[in-house]
């Protein structure tokens, strides 16, 4: 249905393309003028800030129309094969809105916190290329039109995350966390293309403005085919968006700078799965088996990622596992059908887990610059040699209190809002289909854990006793305000972002929601309300476990009692189990890594490989052409003669085959 | 418009790109008379000639963008936009040339300013060659374009190789020309006429189609031609010849030769064979021998100019399977391949002759080591090329061997699809070493790269190039609309419509 466009629609491709600009134009300079910084950060954070002032112009045109079909904007045919016309084309409907925002919005705050955090560093340029880069394929991936665009945006993604994480490839534990995660998503992805093929054999289109429509027609609720579809594409989200069980790559994904595990592995990659769920509602509300796997898989990460936080002694590797429990919760809301809650959740998790990240990585910054002053070669990251950074810090400490009472879900911050919709939905989910009682549970015991674990991270962070070290304490400072303000900022939307979707209970609007229901209400399959007591008993315990779990937090934890972490002795018992990530890495080793490897090495390597390959094809292929090179150079004697001779011959040949 | 061919003035507006560049050679050869002496004398030169070759450029685009068409009986020059595309590519690969040379003829102290005014009259051959409706006018294009390219070959008159290239190119050319004019003749003895669509009328109407006498001087007519493409067996010369020619030189006649004789070729036999079968199997035959000959031989070289020259006629072969489809969509995928060729080509010869004073020809894969550290733009074209040789997609020449493929199958020839696929792949055992060495390989000593230089006016061409081969290979649709509403329709299936702007 062609509706007239107004020029900010028409010029969507606007938003994408300055990122992409940026990264060329911070490629070259990487190339031609790596120490022109200045131009970089101009550049770098400019397309961004510049990107989400389109963005924000094509939202608010978006808004005055407010269309019950996506715009789609088609911009040219790539390749037109038969039936399947591959073309360049985006859409904007209320779904992509809200994460463009989010993209550029978040995406923009990271880049000028990457200029201070990033500032010393020899490959800054490459630095704002590939950041750049990321963000473009991000906004293709949410605003593309089909299937394959989408891809094209997820495959990108997935190779500027690679990028990042290694970016300091010179170290091989960086380069190796950067194969994992490429390697690991390969998974994933070989179930997005699955998906993908099986969705063009049964409805003869890649178009989401095709496919949607048709799909309850194309396939009957509950059968197998859509079933196989959903559990197929919600295998790519699980690599993508690090769920059991292909979650392992995130904590390793930490290797890389900390700005990027906020950008990438918080805020916006990650998430690239909840959206996906989101986007093809209309496939899992045909089949209750994928919804459940969804919402089951996230109730179980959520819980599972939650029991691990609990015992890390990395900073960043107790936020990573805290951002696959969190992502977990957008899949339970996602696989509840309750998509508003899950996008919600989302936009509130990007404010204040970049906000986290951005907090870490400002503490990361301080302990490193002690370190690196006195050169002492202790683990700038290991929360056992801070402890008291309060005192040095004020403003980290009090934007990163914020956000973690927020994670926590304490009234009125954003992350209570969001956290208690997916919760609500869930619990009334289980009026109709029990099982979703227990996810409602693991959902709230998971809770309590988050509750813990962040209080637990920043009690030994930022109070007690400090224990970095006599001669390092006097060189902790507070970051830069290049680095602060983009905290204050975050903070900013953490504390107002549950604004957006206040839902009637509390008085509010449920916007939110109703700017999603175009897009959610061909998906979703409505759950009985709750009644108000209900409701209000679920808030109540919603927040009661998130205040158990701080305050057990402040009374079981000693941080007087903990020693720097060259001292620390082993975990033992449980602890050391959850210390050991629950043994998951070990295990993947042992069933999958090293069998896959064994085989790789014994058979593939050296029987196929070398034997085969290269005995017979490779060598064999050369020492043909070889010979044909032999007799082509035989002839290629350079005397006209032999060529007029061999040209006779060929002459002889045509005519022969002509007159026959 | 349409331009009724028996008026004087009408044939003149038609003839108007190739009488600007009749006019343009003629004012460079009297420029020269008198202006031959220095350096600036030849920029001089050079110049005028690009000036010539864009007013050229402009004729040609006014024709077509008035859709000039022919009307009246059959006339000796074509008026269509296949005429017109194919003119502003070979206009297009000379002007490139002529800012590749601007550097490279000082550097070689080639202080020869006739080489502006072959260059022209080669480029004006090509046009005639292209656009003639009649063998006696293509054949006399062909003629005025390979007499200028011998010269061309051999305008280095202190280098061995180059005599050498010239004299084999001239001679085996002059082979090649006596089996294309007795071809014709044997083709005239038939039908009694030169004209390529009544010699169609004529097959149909005599029946001619089983005639030995007809069927020899096809025969030999594609001989002749299967020379100027540089087919296998017919392409001897070609690896001698363009690897002793001065670099810009072999690219313009890898690129714009070649495009001209695939032009021709194919207009010669869509339009006046069409309703001959026997031609087919010969293609179909060439075309494999090519792909796999070229691509073969290629492997086992070390040199990059020689490895060049071989992958030239690998895509010879590769083209000649947009002929075997002799199809709308073959002459689509022909026009639009050749554009993405002759721009990875360029570019590739015009890296190339930057790689080094007196000794270009010299420059082995092995030696590119290390390039991409000391100069990372420079190797990125270069890498950019050869992955658009390769058909890597993202490029050009991804696009252009799509459209092959697509033509090929469409016309039922999936053998022939399947050898085009499989002989890339063995090519990729010979582009693929030269990134490998650029990036992966340590510069064999301090000083290696120091002497690669690319001229101002060479750089804008590399980089033009390079950027209109990813732009292409993203976005190729102006070029596939350009080449499939200028591409020709065979007479069988004259009812498919095709054009319209």
């Amino acid at each position: 249905m062609p509706l007239p466009l107004l020029p900010p629609l028409t010029l969507l491709w606007v938003v994408p393309a300055l990122p992409l600009a940026g990264s060329v134009v911070n490629g070259a300079l990487a190339l031609a003028a790596p120490r022109a910084k200045r131009a970089v950060s101009l550049v770098g954070v400019g397309v961004l800030v510049l990107a989400f002032a389109a963005a924000a112009l094509a939202v608010v045109a978006l808004a005055q129309l407010h269309p019950s079909a996506p715009l789609v904007v088609r911009y040219w045919e790539w390749l037109p094969v038969g039936d399947l016309q591959v073309a360049f084309a985006l859409q904007l409907d209320q779904l992509s809105a809200v994460m463009i925002l989010v993209v550029t919005g978040v995406g923009a705050l990271i880049h000028v916190f990457s200029v201070g955090y990033m500032r010393g560093d020899p490959g800054y340029a490459r630095y704002f290329a590939y950041l750049n880069l990321f963000v473009f394929f991000m906004l293709t991936l949410v605003l593309g039109a089909s299937f394959p665009v989408m891809f094209v945006g997820w495959e990108g993604v997935g190779l500027c995350s690679y990028l990042l994480i290694g970016f300091w490839f010179t170290e091989k534990i960086n380069a190796d966390a950067g194969k994992k995660a490429f390697v690991v998503n390969r998974i994933g992805d070989f179930g997005f293309l699955v998906a993908m093929l099986l969705i063009f054999r049964h409805t003869g289109s890649l178009d989401f403005g095709a496919v949607f429509p048709k799909a309850s027609a194309a396939f009957p609720a509950g059968g197998p085919v859509v079933t196989a579809i959903t559990l197929f594409l919600f295998l790519g989200c699980t690599g993508k968006s690090a769920q059991i069980p292909l979650y392992t790559w995130l904590p390793d994904a930490m290797q890389g700078p900390t700005p990027v595990s906020a950008l990438i592995h918080a805020a916006t990659m990650v998430t690239a799965g909840v959206y996906l769920v989101a986007r093809c509602g209309p496939l899992f509300a045909l089949s209750p088996v994928g919804s459940a796997t969804v919402a089951g898989v996230g109730a179980l990460t959520a819980l599972f990622a939650a029991t691990i936080a609990l015992k890390q002694w990395d900073i960043k590797r107790v936020l990573a596992y805290s951002t696959v429990s969190q992502l977990g919760y957008m899949f339970l809301g996602v696989g509840t059908g309750a998509y508003a809650a899950g996008i919600f959740h989302l936009t509130t998790h990007a404010f204040f887990k970049a906000l986290l990240f951005l907090g870490s990585g400002s503490v990361i910054h301080a302990m490193h610059r002690a370190y690196h002053a006195t050169h002492a070669h202790e683990d700038a990251q290991d929360m056992r040699n801070m402890g008291g950074l309060a005192r040095y810090m004020p403003w980290t400490a009090a934007l990163m209190w914020i956000a973690t009472l927020a994670i926590a879900g304490i009234p009125p911050l954003a992350g209570f809002f969001s956290k208690d919709e997916i919760l609500g939905a869930a619990f009334a989910r289980g009026a109709v289909r029990p099982a979703w009682y227990v996810f409602w549970g693991m959902g709230l015991a998971a809770a309590l854990l988050t509750a813990f674990y962040m209080t637990r991270l920043m009690l030994y962070t930022f109070h007690g006793p400090n224990r970095t070290g006599d001669r390092e304490r006097e060189q902790l400072h507070e970051a830069p305000p290049v680095m602060t303000g983009p905290l204050v900022a975050l903070g900013v939307l953490t504390v107002l972002g549950g604004a957006l979707n206040i839902p009637p209970l509390f008085g509010g609007g449920a916007r939110l929601e109703h700017w999603l229901a175009p897009v959610t209400d061909v998906a979703l399959t409505p759950a009985p309300d709750a009644s108000p007591a209900t409701a209000w008993a679920l808030v109540a315990s919603a927040v009661l476990v998130a205040a158990l779990g701080m305050v057990g937090a402040f009374q079981l934890l000693r941080p007087e009692a903990l020693v720097p972490a060259r001292l620390a002795p082993p975990a033992r018992g449980l602890g050391r189990l959850l210390w050991k990530k629950w043994y998951v890495d070990e295990l993947y080793d042992a069933i999958v890594v090293r069998p896959v490897l064994w085989l790789s090495r014994e058979v593939l390597w050296k029987i196929v490989d070398k034997r085969l390959v290269d005995g017979l094809l490779v060598n064999g292929t050369a020492a043909a052409s070889r010979a044909l090179g032999w007799v082509g150079s035989r002839l290629q004697t350079g005397e006209v003669g032999v060529y007029v001779v061999l040209f006779v011959v060929g002459v002889l040949a045509v005519v022969g085959a002509v007159v026959r | 418009m349409n331009l009724d061919l028996t008026s004087t003035g009408d044939l003149a507006r038609a003839l108007l790109p190739e009488l600007t560049l009749t006019a343009a050679g003629m004012l460079v050869l009297l420029v020269t008379a008198w202006r031959h002496t220095s350096g600036r004398d030849l920029r001089i030169a050079g110049w005028v000639t690009l000036t010539g070759l864009v007013a050229g450029g402009v004729a040609v685009w006014w024709l077509w963008w008035h859709t000039a068409r022919a009307a009246g009986p059959p006339s000796m020059i074509a008026v269509d936009d296949f005429r017109f595309v194919t003119d502003g590519l070979f206009l297009a690969a000379a002007g490139l040339t002529v800012l590749v040379s601007f550097d490279y003829l000082e550097r070689e102290g080639l202080l020869v300013p006739e080489y502006y005014v072959l260059l022209l009259f080669a480029t004006l051959g090509m046009m005639l060659m292209a656009g003639g409706e009649d063998l006696m006018v293509v054949f006399l294009g062909l003629e005025l374009m390979s007499v200028s390219v011998y010269v061309l070959a051999g305008i280095d008159r202190r280098s061995g190789a180059a005599a050498e290239a010239a004299l084999k190119y001239f001679l085996l050319g002059a082979f090649a020309s006596g089996f294309l004019l007795y071809g014709i003749a044997l083709v005239y003895g038939a039908t009694a006429t030169t004209n390529l669509t009544q010699i169609a009328a004529q097959v149909r109407s005599l029946s001619l189609v089983q005639s030995p006498m007809l069927l020899i001087g096809l025969g030999l007519v594609l001989v002749g031609f299967g020379f100027k493409v540089a087919a296998v067996p017919f392409h001897m010369w070609a690896p001698d010849v363009y690897d002793g020619s001065p670099t810009p030189v072999t690219g313009y006649m890898a690129t714009a030769v070649k495009a001209a004789a695939f032009a021709a070729l194919f207009r010669v036999l869509v339009e006046a064979f069409g309703g001959v079968t026997a031609w087919k199997p010969i293609v179909w035959w060439l075309a494999v021998a090519t792909m796999v000959v070229g691509n073969f031989i290629a492997l086992a070289q070390h040199t990059v100019k020689r490895m060049l020259a071989y992958s030239s006629v690998a895509h010879a072969g590769y083209l000649l399977v947009a002929v075997a489809a002799a199809s709308w969509a073959g002459s689509a995928a022909l026009l639009a391949y050749l554009f993405a060729y002759t721009l990875v080509t360029l570019a590739a010869f015009a890296l190339l002759a930057a790689q080094g004073r007196e000794g270009e020809r010299d420059v082995r894969i092995d030696d590119l080591a290390g390039l991409g550290q000391r100069r990372p733009w420079l190797a990125l074209a270069l890498a950019v090329c050869m992955l658009s040789l390769l058909g890597f997609p993202g490029t050009a020449g991804f696009i252009g061997k799509w459209y092959i493929l697509v033509a090929a199958t469409m016309a039922h020839e999936n053998v022939l699809a399947a050898i085009l696929v499989l002989t890339s792949v063995v090519s990729a055992g010979y582009y693929l070493p030269v990134i490998m060495a650029m990036y992966m390989k340590p510069q064999p000593f301090d000083q290696a790269h120091a002497g690669v230089r690319l001229g101002r006016p060479a750089a804008v061409v590399v980089a033009a190039c390079v950027v209109g081969l990813l732009v292409l290979g993203v976005r190729p649709n102006p070029l596939l609309d350009l080449a499939r509403s200028s591409a020709i329709v065979p007479p069988a299936r004259a009812a498919t419509p095709a054009t319209g702007r």
